[in-house]
């Protein structure tokens, strides 16, 4: 047997060590985390399955739409002139011949299962196969933990957007044969950017459940609970309360129609679900001039055409704070929850 | 080195107004093997947290290795290894890959990780196994691994909680030698808490009693039984034939011997003093058929087991 006593320091080093080495000694440490979950997500059967299931949807919508294009494409000679104009690249996006739905619906739907997905058991699992308290035992803050958790999963979306972006952008660029602006490119990055953001709230909302609940099936079934009631029956409710309040008899003035269209508005607002896709429409479809009503008068005049990529960030600046507020909202209560909770095992 | 390793200053810790752990103090010196001994619920676990920072006391002070634990987790948990009592690994990752994770935590370069791993690992006799993914060990094994995970970071200091809960006797009778050897080769200082008392008592050089939060007694063996029992340190049993009235008065008359209780054909003869050899001839000299004499040795279930007989009865 080997003797131990050349390997341990009678005398301990780390308070002669200059505060410097110990603070790379603890990025390290995070980095190691990090490397450790996202490696763990890399060869994990459920973010396989989900992973392939987004790729091939995205081809899937990516095929309908390219079809659709170049039927409309061939159907005369002007029609490539005037598509360089109107955006047409963007459309690989939006479009679809109605057999399948278009990329962003498909992301707006499946976008946060995989968030969910990637969280539903970043805690409570560590604590129930007991690696949580010997994790906890190494000389490594706490939050380091649940922040590398979190980046670990952004860097999994991250790249898997960005794969998806460039693929689609690629094969847009082969198949229909038109390259993207720099315009158009932009916004695709921004919808992309805009895809993490909101696939990063339900990914935030996952770990919540995941520090709250010691069952990583309950967590997980919070989870899919929350996102059934924005997709599906959130906009339902809200239509119930719209035939309410749209009662003609009720309705005197233009501006009381309008006042009570703006609060229907702000109520749906609430699902991040809708924020996504206002957003996203304003992003990819640089023809849509507003998120609200408008009425006549006000368009009256107005020289119809695309908005430039500020105004349409402009107009998205709300809905993406919105977002982006609600993701920081769900990361700050489970960091406070986890930091507040007992290293305990799991009885 | 001077002063003690772990030093606990009246620290309490309440939940809902209930004391999980009550005014304990508690000082353990370097090299050392101390052992914490309770039943289920006494408190042991919440103190070894509250030792390492990860509980904050309620009141009172700990400082392990000369820091303050409650201030600067950070500096004690480089230097203080635990081994939980519900201890688990990464299902998907083999024994080496769990142990090179843990080191990467505490910051040790990958080559000399994977060194110190293999290293461990044959220490621990599971260089055949560091291969296999963890989820395929037995208990055992798991708890070895757990061993090797608690020394890669070279603590000054280890703590193990529950460490024989569940092991077979044989598991339990290599995890205990391996721990005294690293005591006594690498001079590591060990606390283990357990409520298993005779693998305690085997390799413990003190023991603190430690019930509802409160240390009845410490010290070694010998000590425990006087602090915790006054009298009738020892206890002989008989088993005679033909035991008569005149016997009991006999024995009684024995200078030492606090109480006789008689049951059929044996006898329980509590004593302050060894006077196993003056009993057996007196029974010999009465006429009585002599079978069986014993002196009862105090091991710690027997401290353990008569401390809470008494407790039940008040």
């Amino acid at each position: 047997m080997p003797s131990l006593s050349k390997l341990l320091p009678t005398e301990s080093l780390d308070s002669e060590r200059p505060r410097s080495q110990m603070a790379l000694q603890r990025r390290n440490a995070f980095q190691a985390i990090v490397r450790k979950e996202f490696t763990d997500y890399l060869t994990s059967w459920r973010i396989i399955i989900l992973l392939v299931i987004i790729l091939l949807t995205c081809v899937g919508s990516l095929y309908t739409a390219i079809t659709s294009i170049q039927d409309a494409l061939n159907a005369s000679n002007d029609a490539k002139e005037i598509a360089k104009d109107s955006f047409l690249f963007l459309k690989l996006f939006t479009v679809s011949d109605g057999t399948l739905p278009p990329f962003i619906t498909f992301v707006g739907f499946i976008g946060p299962l995989l968030g969910i997905a990637l969280g539903f058991d970043a805690i409570n699992s560590e604590r129930n196969k007991g690696t949580l308290s010997r994790l906890m035992a190494q000389p490594i803050p706490r939050d380091y933990v649940l922040n590398a958790k979190f980046v670990a999963a952004i860097l999994i979306n991250v790249v898997l957007f960005a794969i998806l972006g460039l693929i689609v952008t690629a094969l847009g660029i082969l198949i229909i044969g038109i390259p993207p602006s720099f315009e158009e490119f932009a916004r695709i990055a921004l919808f992309i950017t805009l895809c993490i953001c909101y696939i990063a709230f339900w990914l935030n909302l996952g770990i919540l459940f995941s520090v709250r609940f010691k069952q990583a099936a309950t967590s997980a079934l919070s989870g899919m609970a929350v996102w059934i009631f924005f997709s599906v029956f959130y906009s339902m409710i809200i239509q119930i309360i719209a035939k309410v309040m749209f009662n003609p008899e009720a309705i005197t003035t233009q501006s009381a129609a309008i006042s009570r269209q703006e609060t229907i508005l702000n109520l749906m607002r609430l699902s991040p679900n809708y924020l996504f896709n206002e957003s996203t429409s304003i992003l990819l479809s640089p023809s849509v001039r507003s998120t609200g009503p408008l009425t006549m008068e006000q368009t009256a005049g107005a020289i119809a055409g695309p908005l430039p990529l500020s105004q349409s960030l402009l107009l998205i600046w709300p809905q993406l704070t919105g977002l982006i507020a609600a993701t920081l909202i769900c990361f700050a209560i489970s960091y406070l929850l986890f930091m507040r909770q007992e290293i305990r095992g799991s009885q | 080195m001077t002063g003690p390793i772990i030093e606990l200053k009246e620290i309490t810790k309440k939940y809902d107004n209930q004391y999980a752990v009550d005014h304990l103090s508690l000082t353990i010196q370097k090299g050392e093997i101390f052992g914490l001994l309770g039943p289920n619920g006494a408190g042991k676990s919440t103190t070894i947290l509250m030792m390492l920072g990860l509980s904050e006391p309620t009141s009172g002070s700990v400082s392990v290795c000369g820091i303050d634990s409650t201030r600067y987790p950070l500096e004690v948990k480089a230097r203080v290894g635990y081994l939980p009592d519900d201890l688990g690994f990464y299902h998907h990752m083999t024994g080496l890959e769990n142990l090179m994770y843990t080191a990467a935590l505490n910051g040790i370069p990958k080559q000399e990780a994977k060194e110190l791993a293999t290293q461990l690992l044959d220490r621990v006799g599971l260089n055949h196994a560091a291969d296999k993914k963890t989820g395929k060990y037995s208990r055992g094994m798991r708890q070895r691994l757990g061993l090797a995970d608690v020394l890669i970071k070279k603590p000054e200091v280890i703590i193990l909680d529950e460490p024989t809960l569940g092991i077979d006797p044989e598991g339990v009778r290599e995890l205990l030698k391996l721990i005294k050897e690293l005591n006594e080769q690498e001079n590591i200082t060990v606390l283990l808490s357990s409520h298993h008392l005779h693998q305690v008592q085997q390799i413990c050089d003190r023991v603190g009693i430690f019930v509802s939060g409160k240390l009845l007694a410490e010290g070694n063996l010998a000590r425990l039984a006087q602090q915790l029992f006054f009298e009738d340190t020892f206890v002989v049993n008989v088993t005679a034939e033909g035991i008569e009235q005149s016997l009991l008065e006999e024995l009684h008359k024995i200078n030492g011997v606090n109480r006789v209780e008689k049951l059929n054909t044996s006898l329980e003869i509590y004593c302050d003093r060894d006077v196993t050899s003056i009993i057996a001839e007196k029974i010999i000299q009465s006429g009585a058929r002599l079978s069986y004499i014993n002196k009862k040795d105090y091991g710690l279930d027997e401290i353990y087991h008569r401390y809470f007989e008494g407790r039940e009865a008040t």
